[in-house]
């Protein structure tokens, strides 16, 4: 994005579903409903809305604009449907920008339904794990090289050991994420874990265990985008998009492998765009969504994108800086590792919540509907960020292709 | 070990019935001179098509590893834990920059070619050197694994310690 469409657009609507293991919906369903939710609360109707974006990951775990769109009474006079997961949601605000700069549209809404415990799960079990394998999958697959899991590990074994980057280090970011799930009533596992339960929860594949794994859920997330002039006439203060990065890479896509350091991802490339154009450098970010489909990507996120140096991802998630109550929290809600899975738009929607200063935590509504924050983050207690006025969202969907996105309170 | 493999097309196919011959042979580019891995339809570094398999080497360091605990799928589940490498080929290491080399995935292996033991992967991490062989995969189709490169000196590998 160019820096004249700095602020020029906002995130005016967010909304779910809650997140299940078993919501016995069809992901048509699940999206509907969180498309109602999210237009409802932006203030409008589906009358409104005239372009329509969506992403499904595999083949069959999502339904497409045209039977939701005919579900809700939207007419789209834009609307596309992407393959791809967890760089998606930024990438899509982007393109949803670009359309109305374009004249193409006006009110974008933007989905990701999918049943990912009951149907087509993230972690790569069921029909997929016995799909024939083809053509350039043989260099993968047949070495039993199939999962997200075993797709980044080779990055983060070799971190660990240009870095010596710690097991007790990386599991800090489970442990700080399930303390902010706590106070979010509607995360699937709002259980506060140690570092020692992390550490000793089966190993996966080296050097993941289980509990460094995001959650499997089935859940719908939705998302609307429009221009900043038509935020102001809505129902919230409006969220205003700084800068976009959309599904951003380091060299060689077909095996990002091959051009080291392998311990660099995406975000090394897409942080040269992400601040010129957002006009803002990481130390001035009050709180941040980093993609936390394991615990070890957030990690590297931090470190691409210049939260902290190369190396020094294992510190910055273990000594406080991303806890509540720390200088820059990061996943309040308890991220994909703790509130539910997503391919990121729940992350997205967090922080949107967080810059209006409305997390949906447990702290008592006033008579105008909205919380009265304490700002007391004990177990159960109070979720929002003091003063957040600058967020980031690190998307990820490998090692080497990635998404990022700066908002800020309009 | 029983895969199901669709029919391979083009430049796979060809990949995979080389190493069948028990040859491990990689595209050099006609135009830049370069190998690439894995196979392509042109060459990232100069786009030309044109290429000649050309027999390289199969000796490498490890560069990356993963140890798999928890098998998805069905065919490995017999071996758990198994070892995943990613090894630097010896040939066009650090070319055309320094940090690019030519990168190839496989498994661990012992002699008789299975999927090595757990005392043979206690043996194997970063900077392990390893040598190719082949596995049969299907009629007319090989794979290229790794074992312990007996004949050179090891370091002593990094592995993941909790």
């Amino acid at each position: 994005m160019s820096r004249y469409l700095r602020d020029r657009y906002a995130i005016v609507g967010v909304g779910e579903t809650p997140y299940r293991r078993g919501a016995g919906m069809s992901t048509r369903a699940l999206a509907t409903l969180a498309i109602r939710n999210a237009i409802a609360d932006a203030g409008l109707s589906p009358a409104d809305v005239d372009g329509v974006m969506s992403y499904f990951w595999v083949q069959g775990d999502s339904t497409f604009t045209p039977a939701v769109a005919g579900d809700l009474g939207i007419r789209p006079n834009f609307y596309i449907d992407v393959q791809g997961g967890g760089s998606s949601t930024e990438a899509l605000v982007g393109i949803a920008m670009g359309a109305i700069e374009a004249g193409m549209c006006k009110v974008v809404v933007i989905y990701r339904a999918m049943n990912g415990y009951s149907q087509v799960r993230p972690g790569g079990t069921g029909a997929r794990a016995v799909a024939p394998i083809a053509d350039d999958m043989l260099h993968t697959r047949a070495y039993g090289m199939q999962t997200a899991a075993h797709q980044f590990a080779f990055t983060f074994m070799r971190h660990m050991h240009d870095f010596d980057t710690r097991p007790e280090q990386v599991s800090m970011v489970k442990v700080v994420h399930s303390e902010h799930a706590s106070n979010n009533p509607k995360a699937l596992y709002r259980n506060r874990v140690s570092v020692d339960e992390v550490l000793s929860s089966r190993m996966i594949c080296t050097p993941l265990h289980l509990l460094d794994c995001c959650v499997e859920s089935d859940n719908g997330t939705a998302i609307v985008v429009t221009s900043a002039e038509r935020a102001r006439h809505l129902r919230h203060t409006p969220v205003l998009v700084k800068a976009v990065v959309g599904r951003c890479n380091k060299p060689r896509l077909d095996m990002h492998y091959q051009h080291g350091p392998i311990t660099t991802t995406a975000g090394a490339y897409a942080k040269e765009l992400l601040w010129p154009n957002a006009g803002v450098s990481p130390e001035e970010v009050d709180l941040t969504g980093s993609y936390d489909a394991f615990t070890f990507t957030s990690l590297l996120l931090f470190e691409d994108y210049g939260f902290c140096g190369k190396g020094e991802g294992g510190r910055y998630v273990s000594d406080g800086t991303t806890r509540l109550g720390g200088r820059r929290p990061s996943n309040t809600s308890g991220g994909l590792l703790c509130e539910g899975y997503t391919h990121g738009m729940s992350l997205v929607i967090e922080n949107v919540r967080q810059l209006r200063h409305d997390a949906d935590d447990s702290c008592p509504l006033s008579s105008d509907g909205r919380r009265r924050h304490t700002y007391d983050h004990r177990e159960g207690g109070c979720r929002q960020v003091k003063r957040a006025e600058v967020a980031a969202n690190l998307g990820w969907a490998y090692p080497g292709t990635g998404s990022a996105m700066v908002l800020a309170r309009g | 070990m029983p895969l199901e493999l669709n029919p391979l097309e083009g430049h796979h196919a060809e990949y995979f019935q080389y190493c069948a011959r028990g040859e491990f042979r990689l595209q050099k580019c006609n135009a830049c001179g370069r190998l690439r891995y894995p196979p392509g339809s042109a060459c990232p570094w100069c786009a030309q098509a044109d290429f000649q398999w050309t027999p390289v080497e199969g000796r490498g360091t490890v560069h990356s590893y993963f140890e798999v605990h928890h098998a998805i799928q069905p065919a490995f589940k017999p071996f758990v834990p198994y070892l995943v490498l990613l090894v630097d080929l010896e040939a066009q290491k650090g070319v055309p920059t320094a940090n690019e080399a030519l990168r190839v995935v496989g498994n661990l292996v012992a002699a008789d070619g299975r999927l090595a033991p757990a005392e043979l992967v206690s043996r194997v991490g970063i900077g392990s050197r390893v040598q190719m062989r082949f596995t049969a995969i299907a009629p007319g189709l090989g794979l290229p694994q790794w074992q312990i490169d007996e004949s050179a000196p090891q370091p002593r590998p990094w592995r993941y310690q909790e």
